[in-house]
């Protein structure tokens, strides 16, 4: 598959995931290259009040450190921020990453569409976001959001997701640029990788 | 409950937030200029989707012309979103470390706890100091921003749908006895114990621009600065820190930390997981 990839356009990702998608970050995170430039922010639905152990097995095959980001962190190249148990994780102003303990959005807490929303109006159409499988609708108006902000919509194709709602959701709630299985997500990544390498030469 | 991300569409730009932020400051003297954008900007949307409000200009036309309507106003935008014993671990630090070490050297102990929303930590505080036998030496100061969160708070009264929740931290920050023992069931809401109220006294205040009024041992901020600015958290922090004693301790939120703030120098690290300070300096 060809991507339309213009150099150095995007500054950072967003992905999104719940139920059946633990294994595919896991495998983006071992694919993108220890020196992949954007930043990824990463929210997965998760137990609530369970802190611990989350981020560290994200951490065994990825490539790239993994860290749950304090409030107002800044925001730096390269890095992967988990969003923390208990916290929306939301892109505020002047390159830093804002915590919120907002009320649950779609019954969780982190909520995908915070992130989603947050990071589109902050980089509007630098964005990508990837949807992956799960069994709520959230992250579909964030995707919406990504989109009407020009950003490029990514998901898993609901045929190859464990738990199809969330890519339908989000299939349903805006035009998406690549739904795609798995393995396309990781192709596109392989080739977003060598874009900006090749943009760097 | 209100859907809090139903679209109208309209995006909300910055130039309408200040707007309103200088009107507010200007006719009712609260200042909102420096909370954080993101969550910031997600809060007055929730407030146009509440009261069916079709831009920022219109609410700006209300708040200006409704004196009335500002509390709620102020309840809406603020986030009054708690747990009893959230984070049961913190709780069970406070009550094994840091509260035998204040004794240590203190017969008495003075709380603040500084945006005490809708009271549900001031009630686990209290409930910690009772089953440690200690209630009595107290004196614990609560403070919000919002009068009506202030009035829940002393009413103590919560929906048993959040007990659910508060049983659960309770039980694992490991109590003595069970979170049912400190309320009643009251038509279908919980309403706790009056008498773990006994120190307690409630007391509006603006933790950005009111004074320091008072000095403690414990001062409790947890998840209440991550609604600000770095400008604002450091204003406030300097704050706090003035109402602390040489050697009282600071709690905040579990994933806010002071590394990237002027004061963090004056404050040793006491608990990072917990992220518990101690003031080492004036």
């Amino acid at each position: 598959m060809n991507f339309n990839l213009p150099d150095n356009k995007y500054k950072a990702i967003v992905i999104g995931g719940s139920a059946g998608s633990f294994q595919l970050v896991t495998r983006i995170l071992a694919t993108v290259s220890k020196d992949f430039a954007l930043p990824i922010f990463l929210c997965l639905h998760r137990l609530k009040h369970v802190r611990n152990g989350f981020v560290e097995a994200l951490c065994i095959k990825s490539n790239k450190p993994v860290v749950e980001p304090y409030d107002k962190e800044p925001i730096k190249r390269g890095m992967v921020y988990l969003a923390p148990a208990n916290y929306h994780l939301c892109i505020e102003l002047g390159n830093t990453i804002a915590l919120s303990s907002e009320d649950l959005v779609n019954n969780s807490r982190p909520a995908i569409d915070h992130t989603f929303e947050t990071a589109a109006y902050v980089y509007k159409d630098k964005l990508i976001g990837i949807l992956l499988s799960g069994a709520n609708k959230d992250g579909a108006l964030g995707m919406k959001k990504i989109k009407e902000a020009g950003g490029l919509t990514v998901v898993q194709s609901p045929e190859d997701s464990l738990i199809n709602a969330m890519p339908s959701a989000a299939i349903a709630a805006t035009n998406i640029d690549y739904v795609m299985p798995i393995d396309g997500i990781i192709d596109f990544l392989i080739e977003l990788d060598r874009s900006y390498k090749m943009a760097n030469i | 409950m209100t859907p809090l991300f139903t679209d109208n569409g309209n995006d909300i730009d910055i130039a309408d937030v200040r707007k309103l932020t200088d009107l507010v400051k200007q006719r009712y003297g609260y200042d909102f200029k420096d909370y954080a954008m993101s969550s910031f900007r997600r809060r007055i949307k929730r407030v146009l989707e509440l009261y069916k409000l079709k831009s920022v200009d219109k609410l700006i036309a209300i708040l200006d012309s409704n004196t009335d309507f500002f509390e709620e106003f102020i309840s809406e935008i603020t986030v009054n979103v708690t747990e009893m014993f959230r984070d049961p671990t913190f709780w069970k630090i406070l009550k094994e470390q840091i509260i035998p070490n204040i004794l240590l050297s203190h017969d008495k102990i003075s709380i603040w706890h500084a945006g005490c929303s809708s009271g549900e930590e001031v009630y686990s505080m209290s409930i910690v100091l009772q089953e440690m036998g200690i209630l009595d030496k107290a004196r614990i100061v609560a403070t919000d921003l919002d009068t009506a969160i202030i009035k829940k708070a002393q009413s103590g009264t919560y929906s048993m749908k959040n007990m659910d929740v508060n049983r659960k931290n309770y039980q694992r920050y490991m109590g003595v006895h069970s979170l049912d023992d400190y309320f009643k069931e009251v038509n279908g809401e919980a309403v706790m114990d009056k008498a773990l109220m006994q120190n307690v006294s409630f007391r509006r205040h603006d933790l950005v621009q009111g004074a320091v009024f008072s000095k403690f041992d414990l001062v409790l901020c947890r998840n209440v600065m991550i609604y600000f600015n770095q400008t604002l958290q450091n204003n406030v922090l300097n704050r706090l820190h003035e109402s602390l004693f040489k050697y009282g301790y600071l709690a905040i939120g579990s994933k806010e930390s002071l590394i990237w703030c002027e004061i963090a120098n004056k404050f040793i690290v006491v608990n990072n997981e917990e992220k518990i300070y101690k003031k080492i300096k004036d």
